[in-house]
Order: structure tokens, then C-alpha cells, then sequence
């Protein structure tokens, strides 16, 4: 599974890549995302893939049952997509802004500052 | 975009939505839930009454300005660290009152960890709001200059 | 306590200088003597009232523990020595100053400089820690800056500013990079501690390459050879500048630094020739540039750097005698020439001019100045009894009793002094003395200069007097701590002034002699002035610099029309391809994937998803409707839930499902409000990005597998979810660590929220005002 993982990060963050190397703004954004996802993916893969078992201590247990997913990334990934979350709002409020302004939604428009 | 459906739905759905939150943000500590998913249901339930309406009605529900809520966030979320200092240890240390039990809830505990998932809570509704309203502003005022 | 304290003081008025320079009130003015008073007198107390009977006084706060950089201040002889002349010189430059630059406007800003300049050298010299003294040391630089370029309206002082700071900062980087190596061989940054450790250190591997770095700092401060230019260039500063820093202070900095890690690195040959040779070379050199100089201030410049290579030598030749005649010759110096470039600056205050071709006769319009301009030139002549004819004798005593190759030192000094007493003649009495310059040729009428610009030379040309008449003031009080503070040992010293008839004192005289009939001769080497400066313009080791910066400049100006073309495809590229290329060298470097094809966790359902996902992705990027664009993206992202809540992880599940609806939200808001996606580039464009994106695509797979396959360290996950409900009462280990254990981190998370809503609501601002002006 781990190098099903690996080929579906690489392809996000490759597809990713690719919107941004676009000149649309929207596609900029569709880019940032996809890295998103890409990122929490590899991360949460850093802790191990184990199906099946949140970290949840049971009830008259004092921690969870081993085997259980690793607490850690997923806690380090749950910040991460809020903060995505935030930062593709600021995105798009940005884009849509600067498309306003520019009058134009290709982004080699937005080089000069004469506009 | 008006819709009958929707905008009645969304206001029948509203409150059991908020409920909803409010209980997953206090289950957070033991089973799947907290701060970040109780305060996006809200945000999504408040969202859903501005879909069926116009952003004023999500305005007008809601009482007060989104940033007003991050803020009250914010200040809850520090607060609770605060007092973690008063207790003689580091910043953000958590204390906790003894458990007590409750009809209906069962076994009580609350800390300010529980306080500090509230701060989580208010200042992801009032982000995802806040958000939500600038850019339906954003595009009202698009239309106007068409 | 008293060492902090005095370092302190003087930065305190460094602080609050700016609020008694306003013009209009000359008066407040003298607080810039104020604080180097204080700490001068406080020094004072500290060495003579609280000083331990080993001749060190020390106090140190812990800074950064970790890195075993602390605050440790001492004072032994050598930084009692350096700071005494810090401070002392200091009050009388800065009472001078008030009357060089009476009614300046921005006299304040001066004298926040100046007292700035003044706080990190006695830092410097008082620091006991490496790192603290680099940090000091950083601090003179941009202070000697910010005076040399006080005049910044002028191009050429900003100009020669600047490279002052670039030579002595590229220097102060090397000496950084030395100061770590110490620090890794001898395992501590005290630099009092190093003395007993210099067997570790010499025969360290690193040895070599401390001793190099080290003296790139020290040289390029002190101004040594091939260094040596950016001294006479920052004359472009302010008279008192120059007295205060080029003569008696900030270039004393490197020959400081040397001696104070003399006894750490000192006794190889490496550190002696280094020392001796370029030491020489600079004496030399100096000497021979400064007899074809005209302008009074170039001709002293070029005597300090004369002595800076003669002191640099002296520690080189490392024998006792020669230490003790370093230190002599080091408070000899800073006592006249202090002196002598304050009376030159008087001289171009009152004349208007610096050429010393022209200034003749003025001991009648300003006799103040002609005696303190004297007495410090027969100091700095070596004439008997003056403090710097025992520096002399001191200096010829220790070249004579030397062996092997540092006897050449002696002929060295010979030469060197000689010329440097021509030099001082040159300076200090041919403006005062012959038949006065007719009148008009003088661009303003000479006077007497006011008080303030007489009190302070004339109080150093007679302690020069005063310390050479009567040594034993200084000699067991403070020279002689300062030695063996430099020897790592206790010397005993007592001076005097008269030693019998010998070989050093037939030296000294042969120099006098040989030096006037140069002086005599002084006209033959002034017409040749402009021929020498034509000459190595294009030669000196300025030139090397002149090259190398507009090189620099050059190269960047090209880098930025290639680089910086403002299209943001272009940076993406050359960011991404790069990131690809280094990527693939590490793994043809250090290859060796293991592929684990280890089907385990892996079911129908999950490889199902990840295809649709990876299609999805594919797709999402491609297209160019807008709405497949989104339904493509949503299902990327629901299907990361999916993954996440197969794996074990239901709140990231839950989560992202609520995200990513927000997001398809959000992006319907402003996705139909603009233009339809096109395809704006070629298709020659799009094939070769594809394949960039395709390569980096698949560099991450590589690396996201290599890095399954690395395990650096035993998560700490397992211990977070044991302490989950006993310490932290709560059971869902995820939440735990989001609003406990880390909560911290969701704190600054909920912070940047904030501070996204309000970029947000900045950018909605600037919109509503536009929308309400096309409403109108």
C-alpha cells in the first residue's frame, strides 16, 4: 500500500506543479490545493498505514489497544488542513481581487505595476 | 440564487446543527470530534442558512461580526492558558476540576483544555464566516459593476 | 558589576544623546563627554579598588547555555589598558567634537554615533567570550559606518564607508568561522580559559586553519597588508572620527584581538611569521605611501598604519622584551596621535585647508595648537624624554636581542621609524613653523582655535610628556599587568627613561639624524605625489577591491535580468527544476531504493480510491471547464477523507469532509465570477511543463517510499497515547495533543487564522470603497 501511497503523492504534488505553472490565476489555486493534499497525505503516511484504528483509548482501558494509528501525524495533519483551509480562503479573496484590479486573469498581466 | 427548498431546510436545520456542534466540540476530548470539527459544523449550519438566504440572514442569526468571534476566540483560547501560569507551571498547562456527575451527560470532567478547544471552536466559525461573507461581498459587488 | 555597569553607561547615552544635540543650545552639547566620563572613572575604580590579587576581575550571566555562549566580561591589564584609553580618549575627542562641529544640525545624531561606537569597543575590550566579542566586534563595524559616512551627503564618504565596512566585515565573517573552530577544539568560548588549553590547540588538526581565520579578522581591522587601503580612504569621516577611531581605537581592535589570544594560539611558527611578516610588509608599506602623501590627515593615516604593522610585528617576534615594548608603544600612540589628528583638524577648521604644501608659519595665529601639535610630534618622533622614546628604545632593546630570522624586525623597525619620524615632523611642525603663508593663499584667515579645540590635544601631548618623564606611573600599574595579560604569565616592569649608553640608544639617534635629513628633504617626494597616486591607482590592492565589487555588482545586474523576469511560470520552473535536479543527484548519489512491495494494509476498496484520486488529480490540472475543474478537486479531497478515515484517523476524516465542502463553497463564490479558464500558453509550453511536473511528481514518489523505508527515531506517538487519559483525561488521543500536549502549536494555529481573516478583511476594505465609488 505504502507504494500506492507514494505514486498518488507524487502525482498530486506533479499535478499540482503543473496548475501552477499555468498562467491562469484560478488554476494557481486549484495548484496550491492539490499540493495541500498532497503534503497532509505524506505526512499522515509518515506515521505508518495500519487500517482501522483511530488512537482512541477504549472505555475501562487506560490507553488504546496496540496496533493503533500513530497520534502524532495526525494531529500535525488536522492543523494542516484548517490552516489550508485559511490559506485557500486568502488565496481565492486574493485572486479575485487582483483579477478585479487587472482587469485580466492571466497572471503574466500582473508583472507590471503600471495597471 | 433563492430557493425555497433550500432556505427552508436550512433555517429547520439550523438549530439541530448548532446543537450538534456544541455536542461534538464537548466530545472532542474522548471520541472523534473538538474544537476544529464542532466549529466547522457551525460554520457549514450558519453557511447553509445563508445559502437558502442572502449573507444578511447568516448575519443577522449569528448576532454579531465574525472577527468579533475570532477575537472572543482568541482572548478564551489564551485565557486558558493563563491560568495553567496561575497554577505554577508553564504557559498553557492544564488544570482540571474534579469530576462530577450529571443526569443526561454522565461523568463530568472539565479543564481548561475543554476551555481551550472553546477558543478553537469560536475563532474557527468566526475564520470560515468571515471568509465566506468577503468573498459573497466580494462577488455582490461584481455584479453591481457589471 | 562595575565593568557591565560602564559598558552600559556610555550605551545608555548612545540612547538619549539625540535629545541634547538640538541646535541652539551648545551648552548640552558636553554631555556626549558625560558617560565615557562615568565609565572612565568607574574603570578606574573597578582596577585600582576591586581588582583580584591575580589581576582580573571577572563576571559572567549565562546567555545561551546550550551553545556555551555566556556573558563574561573581564579585566585583566591588556583590556584595563584598552579601555582606560577608550574611555579617557574619548572624553577629550568628544569634548573636542563639540567645538569641531558647533552648530552641525544634526550634532545629536553624532553623538548617538559616537557614544554607540564607543559602548561596543569597551564591550570589545572588556568581553571575555569569543562569540560576545565577535558580537561587540560587528557592532564597532557598523558604528565606524555609520561616522565614517556621517557626512552622507557626500558620495565619496559613503563610498569609502562602505568600504570600510565590506573589508572589515568580509574579515570579521573568516574570524567568526575561526572563533566556532577554537570553540570545537577547546570545547569552550572563554577566552580566559583558552590559555591553559593552547597544547590542545596547537596540536589540533584545525590549527592551521583557526590561525588563517583569525587573522583574516584581525587584518582586515587593523588594516594590514594587502588590507591596508581602507584606512587612508576613511579620512572621508569627520575629524574627530578619525581621532577617535582611525588613530587610537577601532583599528587597535585586530593588534587587541592578537594579543588577546596570544597566549592561546601563539608559539608556532605559523602564528610568528604570520605575525611578523605581514606586520613588516605593513610598516613598510605604510611608510613608503605616507612619505608622498600631502594631506595632513592622509600623512597621520598612513603612520597608523605604520604602527599598526610595527605593534602586529612586535607580537610576532613574541619574546618578552618585544611584548613589553608593544604595549608601550601601543598607549604611546593612541596618547599623540589622538593628539595630532585633533590638531590637524583644528588646522582645517581655522585654515580651511589640509595640504600641507601650503600651510606654513602658523605658530603665531595659533600657538596652543603649534604646542600640542609639537610636543605630540616629539612624542611620536621618539625624541627624549617623551613616552614614545621608551616605546622606541623598548622596540630596538627587543630587535637586538632576538634570534634567528626575527632579526629582521630590527632593520625593519629602523627603517620604519625613521620615516615615521619624518612623517611627524611632516605633520606636527611643518604647518607651525617657517616663514607664514602669504595672505589669500589660505582659503580663510587662521586664528586661534576655541578652547575646546585645544584642551584635549594639548592634555595628551603632555601626558605623552608626562608618562615619559615619570614612567613609574604607569608602568607596574598598568603596563606591566597588560603584558602579562598578552604572555599568559606574570611580568614583573619597571620603565625608565634611561638606560645607559648603548646599542639601542645609538639606534635611536641614528634615527633622529637619518629622519630629519628626510624631512629636510620632504619637498623632493611632494612633487612626485600626484605621479605615486597615478601610478597605483590602477595597481594597489584596491584595485583588486575596486574589481571584485563592481564585479559583484555586475554580476548581480545580470543574474536579475535572466532571473528576475516578474512571470511567475518562469520562477516556477527554475525553482521546480532545480528542486528535481539536486533531487536526482542525491539519489543517483546515494541511491539505493529498496522497493518493499509489501501488500499488507492494502485492500480493493483503498487501491480503488487512490486510482479515482489520481485520476481526479489529473484531471483537475487539465481541464478547462470550470466545472469539471471543481467536481474534480472536491473528489481529490473527499477521497482524501476516505483515506484518512480507512486509516485509523476519523476526526482527519471528518475534518477534511468539512473543508473540503467549505472549499467547493468558497471556490463557487469566485470561480463563476470569472473569465472562463482558457488555455493562455503554447503547446509547446504545456508538453514541456508537463513533463517538469511529471519528473518532480515522480522525484517525490522516490523520496516518499525512500523515507518509508528510513526510520530515524521511535515515534513518540506511543507515549503521547499512554499518557492520554491518566495525566490528560482524555481518550481521543488526536484531541489530546491538539489542546494539550501541543496546544501551543494550536494556539499559533488559530493565530494565523486570525491573521489570514484579517488580510482578508483588508483586501474586502480596499473593494468596498471601489464598489460604493462606481455606485456613485
Amino acid at each position: 500500500m505504502e507504494i500506492l501511497f507514494a505514486v498518488l503523492i507524487g502525482i498530486l504534488f506533479g499535478s499540482g506543479i503543473y496548475c501552477l505553472l499555468r498562467r491562469s490565476i484560478v488554476k494557481l489555486v486549484i495548484g496550491i490545493v492539490l499540493i495541500g493534499h498532497g503534503a497532509n497525505l505524506l505526512v499522515f503516511s509518515s506515521g505508518g498505514l495500519l487500517a482501522g484504528r483511530p488512537p482512541i483509548v477504549e472505555s475501562g482501558q487506560l490507553a488504546p489497544t496496540a496496533p493503533y494509528g500513530d497520534p502524532l501525524p495526525q494531529a500535525m495533519v488536522l492543523t494542516a488542513i484548517v490552516i489550508g483551509f485559511g490559506l485557500t480562503a486568502f488565496a481565492l479573496t486574493l485572486v479575485h481581487k487582483a483579477e478585479r484590479a487587472v482587469g485580466e486573469d492571466d497572471i503574466n498581466a500582473f508583472n507590471s505595476t503600471d495597471t | 440564487m433563492k430557493s425555497m427548498i433550500l432556505h427552508q431546510s436550512g433555517r429547520m436545520l439550523f438549530p439541530w446543527l448548532i446543537v450538534l456542534s456544541i455536542i461534538v466540540l464537548y466530545r472532542g476530548h474522548n471520541l472523534p470530534g473538538g474544537g476544529f470539527i464542532g466549529g466547522l459544523i457551525a460554520a457549514t449550519a450558519f453557511l447553509l442558512a445563508s445559502l437558502g438566504d442572502s449573507a444578511q440572514e447568516a448575519r443577522r442569526l449569528l448576532r454579531c461580526e465574525p472577527t468579533t468571534l475570532m477575537g472572543v476566540g482568541l482572548a478564551i483560547a489564551i485565557f486558558s492558558g493563563v491560568i495553567g501560569v496561575f497554577g505554577g507551571g508553564p504557559f498553557l498547562t492544564g488544570e482540571w476540576l474534579p469530576g462530577f456527575k450529571l443526569p443526561l451527560l454522565g461523568s463530568v470532567h472539565l479543564g481548561t483544555p475543554v476551555l481551550f478547544d472553546v477558543g478553537v471552536y469560536l475563532t474557527v466559525i468566526g475564520f470560515v464566516l468571515h471568509s465566506a461573507f468577503s468573498l459573497s461581498t466580494l462577488s455582490e459587488f461584481g455584479e453591481e459593476e457589471d | 558589576m562595575l565593568l557591565v555597569l560602564s559598558i552600559l553607561t556610555i550605551f545608555a547615552g548612545a540612547v538619549v544623546a539625540p535629545l541634547f544635540g538640538r541646535q541652539g543650545r551648545p551648552g548640552w552639547s558636553l554631555f556626549i563627554a558625560l558617560p565615557p566620563l562615568v565609565a572612565f572613572i568607574l574603570l578606574l575604580t573597578a582596577w585600582f579598588g576591586y581588582a583580584q590579587p591575580d589581576g582580573s576581575l571577572m563576571v559572567s550571566w549565562e546567555w545561551f547555555p546550550a551553545f556555551g555562549v555566556s556573558l563574561d566580561f573581564c579585566l585583566d591589564g591588556l583590556s584595563v589598558t584598552m579601555g582606560l584609553l577608550v574611555t579617557g580618549i574619548g572624553v577629550l575627542v568628544g569634548i573636542y567634537a563639540v567645538g569641531y562641529m558647533k552648530g552641525h544640525p544634526q550634532f545629536g545624531r553624532f553623538s548617538s554615533f559616537f557614544l554607540f561606537f564607543m559602548g561596543s569597543m569597551l564591550g570589545l575590550v572588556l568581553a571575555d567570550n569569543l562569540i560576545l566579542l565577535f558580537v561587540f566586534w560587528e557592532m564597532t563595524s557598523i558604528s565606524s559606518y555609520l561616522l565614517i559616512g556621517f557626512n552622507h551627503e557626500d558620495e565619496n564618504a559613503r563610498k569609502k564607508a562602505l568600504q570600510a565596512l565590506l573589508v572589515t566585515g568580509g574579515g570579521a565573517v573568516a574570524m567568526l568561522a575561526g572563533f566556532i573552530l577554537i570553540g570545537i577544539v577547546s570545547e569552550t568560548y572563554r577566552i580566559s580559559e583558552l590559555g591553559v588549553l593552547a597544547e590542545v590547540l596547537r596540536s589540533s588538526p584545525l590549527y592551521t586553519g583557526i590561525v588563517i581565520l583569525v587573522l583574516l579578522g584581525a587584518f582586515t581591522k587593523s588594516a594590514q597588508v594587502p588590507f591596508h587601503f581602507w584606512l587612508p580612504n576613511a579620512m572621508a569621516a569627520p575629524t574627530p572620527v578619525s581621532a577617535f577611531l582611525h588613530s587610537a581605537t577601532m583599528v587597535k581592535a585586530g593588534v587587541f584581538l592578537l594579543a588577546r589570544l596570544n597566549p592561546a594560539l601563539s608559539g608556532t611558527d605559523l602564528w610568528a611569521w604570520s605575525l611578523t611578516g605581514f606586520g613588516g610588509a605593513t610598516l613598510l608599506t605604510a611608510v613608503v605611501l605616507g612619505i608622498f602623501q600631502t594631506d595632513l590627515k592622509k600623512i597621520l593615516a598612513y603612520t597608523t598604519l605604520g604602527v599598526l604593522g610595527l605593534l602586529t610585528m612586535m607580537l610576532g617576534v613574541g619574546t618578552e622584551l618585544a611584548i613589553k615594548s608593544m604595549v608601550i608603544f601601543l598607549i604611546g600612540h593612541a596618547l599623540y596621535k589622538a593628539a595630532l589628528f585633533m590638531t590637524a583638524g583644528s588646522v582645517d577648521h581655522e585654515t580651511g585647508t589640509r595640504d600641507v604644501r601650503v600651510l606654513r608659519g602658523l605658530r603665531k595665529a595659533m600657538p596652543l595648537t603649534a604646542i600640542a601639535a609639537g610636543l605630540a610630534a616629539l612624542s611620536k618622533a621618539g625624541f627624549p624624554p617623551f613616552f614614545g622614546f621608551i616605546g622606541k628604545e623598548y622596540v630596538y632593546t627587543a630587535g637586538v636581542s632576538v634570534e634567528g630570522l626575527a632579526q629582521v624586525a630590527l632593520p625593519v623597525a629602523f627603517v620604519g621609524n625613521l620615516i615615521m619620524l619624518a612623517l611627524a615632523f611632516k605633520a606636527g611642525v611643518s604647518p607651525f613653523w617657517g616663514k607664514p603663508t602669504a595672505e589669500g593663499l589660505l582659503p580663510k584667515h587662521p586664528h586661534e582655535a576655541p578652547f575646546s579645540l585645544v584642551f584635549g590635544p594639548l592634555l595628551l601631548a603632555v601626558l605623552g610628556l608626562v608618562f615619559g618623564v615619570f614612567p613609574f606611573l604607569v608602568d607596574s600599574s598598568i603596563v606591566g599587568p597588560a603584558v602579562s595579560a598578552i604572555e599568559g604569565h606574570p611580568v614583573e616592569l619597571h620603565i625608565s627613561l634611561w638606560h645607559g649608553v648603548n646599542l639601542p640608544l645609538i639606534l635611536s639617534l641614528c634615527t633622529l639624524a637619518a629622519g630629519i635629513t628626510l624631512y629636510s628633504c620632504r619637498r623632493f617626494f611632494w612633487k612626485r605625489h600626484l605621479a605615486v597616486n597615478t601610478f597605483l591607482r590602477p595597481r594597489g590592492a584596491e584595485a583588486v577591491y575596486d574589481f571584485l565589487f563592481n564585479g559583484i555588482v555586475r554580476f548581480s545586474k545580470v543574474q536579475t535580468r535572466i532571473l528576475q523576469s516578474g512571470l511567475l511560470h518562469n520562477y516556477v520552473f527554475i525553482i521546480v527544476s532545480l528542486t528535481t535536479g539536486l533531487l536526482a543527484w542525491a539519489f543517483w548519489r546515494f541511491g539505493g531504493i529498496q522497493l518493499d512491495f509489501s501488500t499488507e494494509s492494502m485492500s480493493a476498496l483503498s487501491t480503488g480510491l487512490v486510482i479515482i484520486m489520481a485520476i481526479a488529480a489529473i484531471l483537475a490540472a487539465s481541464t478547462n471547464n470550470r466545472i469539471t475543474a471543481l467536481v474534480a478537486l472536491g473528489t481529490v479531497g473527499f477521497g482524501v477523507a476516505l483515506l484518512f478515515l480507512y486509516y485509523g484517523a476519523p476526526d482527519l476524516a471528518i475534518t477534511q469532509l468539512l473543508v473540503e465542502t467549505l472549499t467547493v463553497v468558497l471556490f463557487m463564490f469566485v470561480i463563476f465570477r470569472l473569465p472562463k479558464l482558457r488555455s493562455l500558453s503554447s503547446k509547446a509550453t504545456r508538453l514541456r511543463d508537463a513533463i517538469l511536473a511529471a519528473l518532480f511528481g515522480g522525484m517525490i514518489s522516490i523520496l516518499v517510499i525512500k523515507a518509508f523505508t528510513i526510520q530515524f527515531h521511535e515515534s513518540i506517538g506511543s507515549d503521547l497515547a499512554e499518557m492520554s487519559y491518566p495525566e490528560a483525561h482524555g481518550k481521543n488521543v488526536v484531541n489530546v495533543i491538539l489542546v494539550d500536549f501541543r496546544a501551543l502549536d494550536t494556539l499559533g494555529e488559530i493565530t494565523v487564522l486570525s491573521i489570514a481573516a484579517l488580510g482578508i478583511a483588508a483586501l474586502i476594505a480596499g473593494s468596498r470603497r471601489k464598489g460604493k465609488g462606481t455606485a456613485k
